[in-house]
Formats: C-alpha cells, structure tokens, sequence
C-alpha cells in the first residue's frame, strides 16, 4: 500500500441517508412540500370545478340572449356581458388617467415631500379596504344623492366604484414601475438639455410603460370580478343595457342573484357566468404576464 | 492647508467657465471647498484626483446637475459667458442646452440609434434637416461607420463603447458650447476608450472640453489643461473636504508640479 495517511476514505464524501441531520433535512422539505400541495390544492379544485360545470351548460347562443324570466327555459347571459366589459370600461377611463398620472408624480416630481409620504400611506391603505366599503362610498356619494342628472343606479356609478378599488393598484405600479427606470436615463435626458416635463413624457414613462400597463391589466383583472361594490352601484337589469346612467347587469351581480334562485335555468346560467369570468380574468392574468414579461427582453 | 488662488490674467474671452470661490455642500457636509478656476475655451481641460475629491461634483455643477439632489446647496459663483449660472433667475434647461454632458456609464435611451440623436435636436427646436443632422453627428462621434446600417435599431444594439460614443453624438447634436465629460471611459475596455479618445480630439476644434478622469494617462493624453483635486480631512468634523490644489497645463502639471500632493499623486504615491 502506498496510500498515505492523508487520503481521505472513498467513502467520505458519499451522502449517508442515515445522519439525523440528512433525515431531519428530508422530513422538513417532506412537510414543506404537503403543505404547499394543500395550499394550492382548493385553487385547483375551484378552478377546475368551474370550468367542467361551466362548460357543460355553455350554449353559443348564451352570449346573444337576456336572462329568461323566472320559471322559463333557455335564455343567456348576453347583456351582463356587454354590461360587464362597459362597466370596466367606465372604471379604466377614471381610474387609469388619475392613478397613472398619480404614479408619475409620486415618483417624478413630488421629491419625497410629506404630501407624498401621505399619499403613498393612503394608497396603502386603499389597497387594503374591503371592496363593499367602496361600494357604500359611491352609494352615499353618487347614487343616494342623485347628482348624475338625476339618476340614482347606474353603470357610471358602479364604474366609480370599482376605479376607487383599482387606483391603488395603478398607482403603486405606476410608482414602482417608474423608480425602476435607471437615473441615468433621467441625467441623460436634462443632460440634452430637455425639460422635466419631456423628460418624464418622452423618456421616463416609455421606459416604464410595461411595467404599468402590466398593473393595469391586473387592476382590471381583479375588479373585473367584484360584486360587493357593484350590488348597490350598478345594480342589475334583466334587460339590454340602456345608457351608461341606467342600472347596468353584469356577469358578478347576475351570480349573485342566480346563484341562489331556485330555478334551474338562472342556475345554469350563473355556472356559465361563473366559467366565462374564470376564463377572463385568467386571460387577463396570463396577458398581464406576456406584457411585463415583453419588459424583461 | 492653503488654498492657492488660480485666476490668472488670460483674456475674458479664452475662458469659458470661471468658478469664483465655489464652495458646494450636501446638507451641513461641505464636499469641495473654495474653488477658483477659469475653464479656457477650446481647450480640453481634465479634472483628476483621487475618490472622493469633488472633481465630479465640481463638474456636475457646469450644467446644474447637481441641482437633482434635494440636500445640494453651493456658495460662490460659477460664471459662464459673464452669467452666473446659480442666478435665481436662471432655468437650468437653458443652462444644459448650451453645457451638454456625457455620463459615467453610456446611457442611450431606450429608442433607436436615430431617435437617439433627433430627440435632442427636436426639443431644442431644430429645423434643420434631421437626417443630416443625426448623419453629422454620429460622423463627428466616430461612431457612423459601425452603425449606419441600423439607424432604426435600438441604441441598446450597440457595444458599450460603442453606445458611449452615441451618447457623444447626441450631446453634440444640440450644438452645445461646452462638453462636459465625466469619466467617459471608466465603464469601456481599452480600445472603445482610444475610439473615444480619439473622437474627443475631433471635437476640441469646435467645443470647450472638461472631462472628469481616474485614468492619468488619459489626462495625458487628451488635455491641454490639467487641474488636481485632493481631499482633506475636516479638523474636528468627519469625513473630508475636497479642494483644488493646482491648476496648470498638463505637461507643467505631469511634469513640473509645484504642490507637493500633486508631485505624489502624479507619480503614483498615493490616489
């Protein structure tokens, strides 16, 4: 034998199942891993129970037809869906403008004054105020006092509603989104002897636009799918929409009140409501990542 | 410690940017202290030092970059075209689109190589032919050749170097009096650094030149005027204060230096 002392064993290095610290280290990530599985497990379960009770009472005719009056056959679903995208479409025209534009100037021009600090501390706690408390805030504001030419429900008003749950949102990203741009494109941009305000309009805010556009879809996607706020905002139709300041049905009320009807039609057409919003919501979710994932390139 | 007094006699109109007493802080921290110079016109003049001397906190004042920083404040006077720059009165716009400045690492924006230069140009109201313009130049940057096929590509295409020397072009695309350089090359390999060397003394014909330098040759290389920065400490304070220790031509000032520090930072003692 020429092996000197200092050769190691062959088996030194060989990982040894036995050690405690090698079992402790399995049971750990064992333990990790079933609660991970459950935590994602009723996502799962909700998503797919949706989809397959959905689609099995999916008709195409569903989307171009009203809701049947109570005890008769068929119908759809067709104007909560106009009357959806209208409401959001409502609600992005208010709040995309004001919590892009509060964004720009949280991060751009308000040099970290207290107006700032305060606003950034109420945007905080925005984001965390349940949704029907925004609801109530536009009944009292809007709808119990009539001021929209006289109109107590409408979809303006269920608009208002779910653009005060999505301001948060827009702002924050629109303030992250902007602090992410580099300074050294700001320097770069007065360096040429450009004003703040075409710096921020033609150089800061193109280098952050998927970051915003991302946190505007996701606005969307979350207040697509609220129903306290609109219950008492926008109300319900079982008609065609009839002008933006006319009571508006849309695809969460119209679950709601289904839902917990005893006829089987209105049932059936809540499960499918159900399904197209999973769909479009998921669609919303995947579309917000394609956008900020077109950032990283 | 004393402060020497570099004004000289040379004619108001060689000079390009006098600092008269300039004296900036960060808060209650003074950075650089008692500043006297007179930038000469046409020339290239190079800020060296070590870290931490205020060499580019003197230069970002030319344009009023500085003013960026909530806690800024300066003393003294910073003349320009017999202006003083920190005049209440005075739009630092107006001021950035006569002093132009290339940053530390090249930061073109995110567009293509073209609307690179024409951004510039457009908001200082160019109505020239643009084309030509941004054709011109990328020329004068000795940065044409390498990118004339792909005007429309993102300024992001480039090599480093590459994309500095674009950031040259579109300081000088607005036609500004004066460049101000800090530390142009830091972040380029040797040979992207020589191309903006060499393109630096192209420019010298027409523009006044400071640029800020951790690279002594360079200052060597490329500047007629030399001014070397040091830090002291503050007596009874904490941290230190920059302050000008001489100013003079770059062969005196290599090779005939009449401060002590100077003698040693130049030959590689300390810095």
């Amino acid at each position: 034998m020429t092996t000197s002392s200092a050769t190691l064993n062959p088996t030194a290095l060989h990982h040894k199942p036995g050690l405690l610290r090698n079992q402790a280290n399995a049971a750990m990530t064992a333990i990790a891993a079933t609660f991970a599985t459950i935590a994602v497990l009723p996502l799962i379960f909700v998503i797919v129970y949706v989809l397959i009770k959905g689609i099995s009472v999916l008709r195409p005719l569903m989307f171009i037809e009203l809701p049947p009056p109570p005890g008769l056959e068929g119908g759809g679903i067709g104007n909560a869906l106009i009357g959806t995208l209208v409401v959001t479409l409502i609600s992005c025209i208010f709040s995309v403008p004001v919590g892009v534009g509060g964004g720009i100037y949280l991060a751009e021009f308000s040099q970290a004054n207290k107006f700032a600090e305060f606003v950034r501390f109420g945007t905080n706690v925005l984001a965390g105020v349940p949704s029907i408390i925004a609801g109530v805030f536009i009944y009292g504001l809007i709808v119990s006092t009539r001021v929209l030419f006289g109109n107590s429900y409408s979809a303006v008003a269920g608009g208002l509603a779910l653009a005060v749950l999505m301001l948060p949102t827009i702002i924050k990203t629109t303030d992250e989104g902007l602090k992410l741009v580099p300074q050294e494109l700001r320097w770069g941009a007065l360096g040429v002897g450009a004003s703040k305000f075409i710096t921020t309009m033609k150089v800061v805010l193109p280098a952050a636009v998927a970051p915003i556009a991302t946190g505007v879809v996701l606005a969307i996607a979350r207040s697509a799918g609220e129903t306290a706020p609109l219950i008492f905002t926008a109300l319900f139709s079982p008609f065609w929409p009839e002008g933006i300041f006319k009571p508006m049905a849309t695809m969460s009320v119209l679950i709601f009140n289904f839902a917990i009807m005893p006829y089987e039609a209105q049932i059936t057409l809540a499960w499918a409501a159900s399904f197209i919003l999973v769909v479009m919501i998921l669609g919303m979710n995947i579309f917000a990542r394609w956008i900020s994932g077109f950032a990283k390139r | 410690m004393t402060f020497t007094t570099h004004i000289t006699d040379v004619p108001d109109e060689q000079v390009a940017i006098t600092c008269d007493n300039v004296t900036i802080s960060y808060g209650s921290f003074e950075a650089v202290k008692s500043v006297f110079l007179e930038v000469p016109r046409g020339k290239v003049t190079a800020f060296i030092g070590p870290s931490g001397c205020g060499k580019s906190t003197v230069l970002r004042c030319f344009n009023r970059m500085n003013d960026l920083i909530p806690s800024f404040s300066l003393k003294g006077r910073i003349i320009y075209e017999g202006q003083d720059l920190y005049e209440p009165k005075v739009d630092p716009v107006e001021v950035r689109r006569r002093i132009g400045m290339v940053f530390q690492r090249p930061n073109p924006f995110p567009k293509s190589i073209y609307e690179n230069i024409a951004f510039g140009a457009r908001i200082n109201g160019y109505t020239g032919d643009i084309d030509e313009l941004v054709e011109r130049s990328l020329r004068r940057a000795a940065v044409w050749d390498e990118c004339k096929d792909k005007l429309q590509e993102s300024g992001y295409s480039l090599s480093g170097g590459q994309q500095q020397r674009l950031c040259i072009a579109r300081t000088i695309a607005t036609q500004p009096d004066v460049i101000l350089m800090d530390e142009p090359c830091s972040a380029l390999d040797p040979i992207s650094t020589l191309k903006v060397e060499e393109t630096m003394h192209e420019l010298k014909e027409e523009f006044t030149i400071v640029i800020v330098t951790h690279n002594m040759q360079q200052a060597v290389r490329v500047s007629d005027m030399t001014a070397f920065y040091n830090a002291v400490a503050v007596e009874g304070g904490s941290g230190k204060v920059g302050y000008l220790v001489e100013f003079d031509e770059t062969g005196n000032i290599f090779n005939n230096p009449q401060q002590q520090a100077t003698q040693e930072y130049v030959s590689g003692r300390f810095g």
